[in-house]
This record gives C-alpha cells, structure tokens and sequence, in this order.
C-alpha cells in the first residue's frame, strides 16, 4: 500500500474519532450531571425534589416546585407575546413584502439574533423594567417594582422573535405554489388561503418552531435574572416576581460548595433543564426533518 | 363581499404593525443602550484596566475584560475549529451512503446547539473540578468551545454542502485519496471558514452564563492560562448590580462597546454569506 492511502486512512479514523467524540459530548453532559445530582436524588426522591415548594438549602430542603413554576410562567408568557407576532410577520415577509422590503427586513432579524443576552438584560432593566413599574402596573395591581415575570417574559419575548420568525418563514416557504394558485383561482382571497390552505398546511411546522423557541427561551439564563426578581416562592400574577431553573443556578454557584448538598441540588437543576431542552428539542427537530425529508421526496 | 375585503385589510395591516414591532426592537434595543451608554464613554474605558477604587467611581476602565473576552472567544474559536472542521468533513466526505447516521450526526449537533449555555457552564465547571483546576481562563475557553462545537459543525456542513458533488467526483475520478480531495473541498470554502469563525466568535464574545463557573473575574488582564480573565458580560453585569450610580454608568457604556464589538461582527459576516453566496457554481 502506498503513503498517499495510509494517510487517508490514518485520517479517516482521526476524523472518526473527532466525530464520535463530539457527538457523545451530548450523553457525556448527561451523565456527568446525572452522576453529581445522584447525592439529593438518593437523600429525596424525583418526585419529591419536583413537587415541593419549601427551598431552605441550609436545612437541608430543596424543592424545586417554585423555579420550575417560575420557569413555565416566564415561558409561557414569552410564547404568548411572540408568537402571534411572529407568525404574522413571518406571513407577511414570505407572502405580502416586496423584494425590496425583504431585502431590507432580513438583514435585521438576522442583527437582532446577534445580540448578546446579556444585552437584552439591560435594555430590560433600563427600558421594560421603567415600563411596566410606571405606566402598565399601577392599572393593575397597587405596587410592583418591575421586577418580575411578565418583565422576564417580555425580554425573552424579543430574544426569540429572530428564532421563531425564521423557522417559520423557511416553513411557509415549503408550501407548493400551486397549493396556492389553486386556492386564489378559485375566487379566495389571499387571507382566505392563508387562513384556509397555508396556516393549515404549515401547522406541524409552527408547532414544531414554538416548541424548539419555548426550549430556547427555558435556557436564557442572563437575561431572565436580571429582571425578574429571583424570589423563590410560586408566581400568582404575570406582576410577581419569579425565580427561573436557569438563574437558580447561576446565582448561587458562588455559594455551593459551603453548603452540603447544596452543589448537588444545584447540577439537579441543571440536570432537569437538560433533559427538558433535549426531549423538546429531539421533538421539533424530527418534525421539522420530516416535513423537510416531505418536500424532497 | 365587503366583509371579506375588510377580513383582508385588516389582516394585511396587522402583519405590517407585527413586523415593524419585530424589526423595531432592534433599533429599540441599540437605541436604548446607544442613549444610556454614550453619557458614561470616554477613553479611559477602552484603554485602562480598572484602577484603585474603580468599584465605587474612581477611575480606570474595561481593558481588562475586553482583552479576557477575546482571549476566551478567540482561544475557544480556533479550539473549536481544530475539532470541527475533522468533524465536518467526515460527516460529509467520508459518510457517503450512510444518509441515516449522518443526517442522526447533524441533529445530535443541532440538539447541542440548543442546550443552554448554563449547561455547558455547570459541565465545564463538573470538569475543571475533576481534573483540579481553578476558575481560569484555560477553564473559560474550554466550557465556550463546548458551546461553540456545535455552531461551527452546522455553519461548515451547511458551506460544505454548497460545494457541488462534480468537483468532488472529478477529483477523486483523477485518483486523489479522500483526503487529497478534502484538502481540495477545503480550498473551496476558504470564505464559508471565515464566517463560522465569525459567527462563533460572536456568540462567543456576548456569552455570560457558560464563563460564569468557569473564567473567574480578575482586575489584571491574564498572562496565563491558568489565571482568572474577566469577560465583557460578566463585568456589565457585575456593574450593573452596583449601587454606585458611576459604576452602573459604565456598565451601561461595557454594554455599548460589547454591542458594538457584536453588531460589527455580525455585518461582516452577513456580507461574506452574501459574497459567498454569489460566487457559488
């Protein structure tokens, strides 16, 4: 065998392993997590951890019940904010916007997905947080300082706007324009077709964006602490403070290694907001290869 | 009849009211740190670590951090290229009939992509304890190239992708190794390179939570990689927390220099996507 094929293979292994190495990485993170969450999850079980609201680190309490309710609360609002919004420019960038308008819109969404979290963090702080203490509390509730769920929501409302706008334009952009044609000849207008042919031809694809922008939005750990409380108690309005899994983590690490326990209940956490993002991602992920795999075919 | 032309418009003017408030939040965000930050900039900022004191308003500036920042996203770029561009190829090059395990390779990078970057702090900070090491900025590289592995991998097979199979088939028609015609493949994309570095060197640059365990916080810009290196987000965010209006002042000008860094960044990559683009065959 000559030089030139050794290398090759020699090369194709050292490739191989690169590959098999970094896609592991994916178990490894797991199990690692696993490994160190095992102390609090043998001291009190899953359901317990998840189920309890009392978080007294150092007695020895950790329930999670109140960072994963503040989790949801935080995402779900931002999920109610953006998607509407979302879909409807996505609608009008693929079906309504001239090529000129198009040009000038990409460009944007694509800086807006640029910016750092941390950045969204302080425009909260600086803009969303003045916003909702002085003119959109005050209607509703007798005092807030800002600081609170619907100040998270709002900010990653806006951090995923570029996420979900963009996979739902490469959706739409899926639809056969005869699907279309067909609907429009047949007298409809344009919205009736949306409405009738398109939204309906695309729902899979939506849902699979929403689910993938909710995994995203779990995940946003800067942005989200800086606005939204961090009180560890169960959220009652969109006006209360809330204390999300992610920021749980991120400010106490300082902290873990002084207390027993403590640094486990921490990696749970983490372990809890991995298995979350990766259920919900392999989800969307097989939707979206299908529909994909769909159109080649 | 009239009510469905109304259904119409008045669909049609909501979907333009949604897109400028999509569109707008860019400017509403760079606006509002453009007009916070600008008060609290000088040059001191960009050209001094901080002095004594700077914690409660006296003088120095950012260098420190800025300088830490590029140490760990351009350390965790080249890092992660060093794996990713092996990873790269294989997927493409050296997977041919094998759809299915590669199409599973991508997705498994695409589920990476989108585990949060707290994760990869907290796994970064499960390896540093395993192997004894302190909050450093070799720590801080490695947890961010964790997190840029999966950024860089797409961003290539996508550019690879691009390469049409002709020139792969003539060359390796001609007798070259897989290899040789990697290496020919790589001349190809030499641009599509240059933007993965780009885009993962932004996202590497902006990110908090992952050197948050990781990097540590130092007032001295590092000499080695086993001393700790403050980054730009963690000293925004250690400022903004500050009581001292001077001190939350400059975050809000760290804030703008990190903007600005990252707006740079992504234009200059969207222009090399855009040329890329243009000279495909």
């Amino acid at each position: 065998m000559n030089t030139r094929l050794i290398k090759d293979k020699i090369l194709s292994k050292l490739m191989l392993v690169f590959t098999l190495a970094s896609v592991s990485l994916l178990v490894i993170i797991g199990i690692g997590l696993y490994y160190k969450s095992i102390p609090i999850i043998h001291r009190l079980s899953w359901g317990e951890l998840i189920t309890s609201s009392i978080w007294k680190p150092l007695k020895g309490l950790f329930g999670f019940f109140p960072f994963i309710m503040g989790t949801l609360w935080v995402t779900a609002i931002a999920i109610i904010i953006a998607l509407p919004l979302c879909l409807l420019t996505a609608l009008y960038i693929v079906e309504y916007a001239p090529t000129k308008i198009k040009r000038v819109l990409t460009p944007f969404v694509n800086l807006l997905s640029g910016i750092p979290p941390v950045i969204f963090g302080v425009w909260g702080v600086l803009f969303i947080i003045p916003l909702i203490q002085i003119y959109i509390a005050p209607h509703f509730v007798e005092f807030s300082t800002g600081y609170s769920v619907l100040a998270g929501g709002i900010v990653l409302a806006v951090m995923i706007f570029p996420l979900i706008v963009s996979i739902i334009s490469e959706v739409l952009r899926t639809i056969p324009q005869e699907l279309k044609d067909a609907s429009l000849s047949l007298g409809a207008t344009k919205w009736e077709t949306i409405k009738k042919v398109i939204l309906r031809k695309a729902l899979p694809g939506i849902i699979a964006a929403t689910v993938l922008a909710i995994s995203r939005a779990f995940g946003e750990t800067i942005a989200v602490l800086m606005v939204c409380g961090n009180n560890a108690a169960v959220p009652h309005s969109v006006f209360d403070p809330g204390y999300p899994l992610p920021a749980l983590i991120a400010n106490n690490y300082g902290e873990m290694l002084s207390i027993p326990l403590y640094d486990s209940a921490l990696m749970f956490a983490a372990l809890l907001l991995f298995i979350i993002i990766l259920l919900f991602n392999i989800i969307s992920r097989v939707i979206l290869s299908r529909l994909e795999r769909r159109l080649s075919a | 009849m009239k009510k469905r032309k109304f259904e119409e418009l008045f669909f049609r003017v909501l979907m333009v009211l949604a897109t400028i408030i999509v569109a707008g939040s860019f400017f509403l965000i760079v606006g509002t740190i453009f007009f916070k930050g600008v008060p609290y900039m000088n040059l001191d900022m960009v050209t001094k670590t901080p002095g004594g004191g700077f914690y409660i308003g006296k003088e120095g500036g950012i260098l420190n951090a800025i300088i830490g920042s590029f140490y760990v996203a351009g350390g965790a770029t080249i890092l992660g290229l060093v794996i990713s561009i092996p990873v790269a190829i294989y997927i493409n090059l050296y997977m041919d009939g094998k759809r299915f395990l590669s199409n599973t390779i991508r997705m498994a990078f695409d589920v990476l992509f989108g585990i949060p970057s707290i994760v990869y702090g907290a796994f970064g900070f499960l390896i540093m304890v395993y192997f004894g090491l302190r909050a450093s900025l070799l720590g801080g590289i490695i947890a961010v190239t964790l997190l840029v592995i999966p950024i860089l991998v797409r961003t290539l097979d996508e550019v690879i992708r691009t390469v049409p199979f002709e020139l792969r088939d003539a060359a390796l028609s001609l007798g070259a190794t897989r290899w040789e015609t990697a290496k020919v493949v790589l001349r190809q994309i030499r641009p599509g390179i240059f933007t993965a570095i780009l885009l993962s060197f932004g996202r590497a640059i902006g990110d908090v939570a992952s050197v948050l365990f990781t990097a540590g916080f130092s007032d001295n810009v590092p000499t080695s990689l086993h001393e700790p290196a403050a980054t730009l987000p963690l000293a925004i965010f250690f400022q903004l927390g500050s009581p001292v209006e001077e001190v939350q002042g400059r975050g809000y000008a760290s804030a703008l220099i990190l903007t600005i860094i990252v707006l740079i960044i992504t234009v200059l990559s969207d222009i090399l996507i855009k040329r890329f683009s243009k000279h495909k065959i």
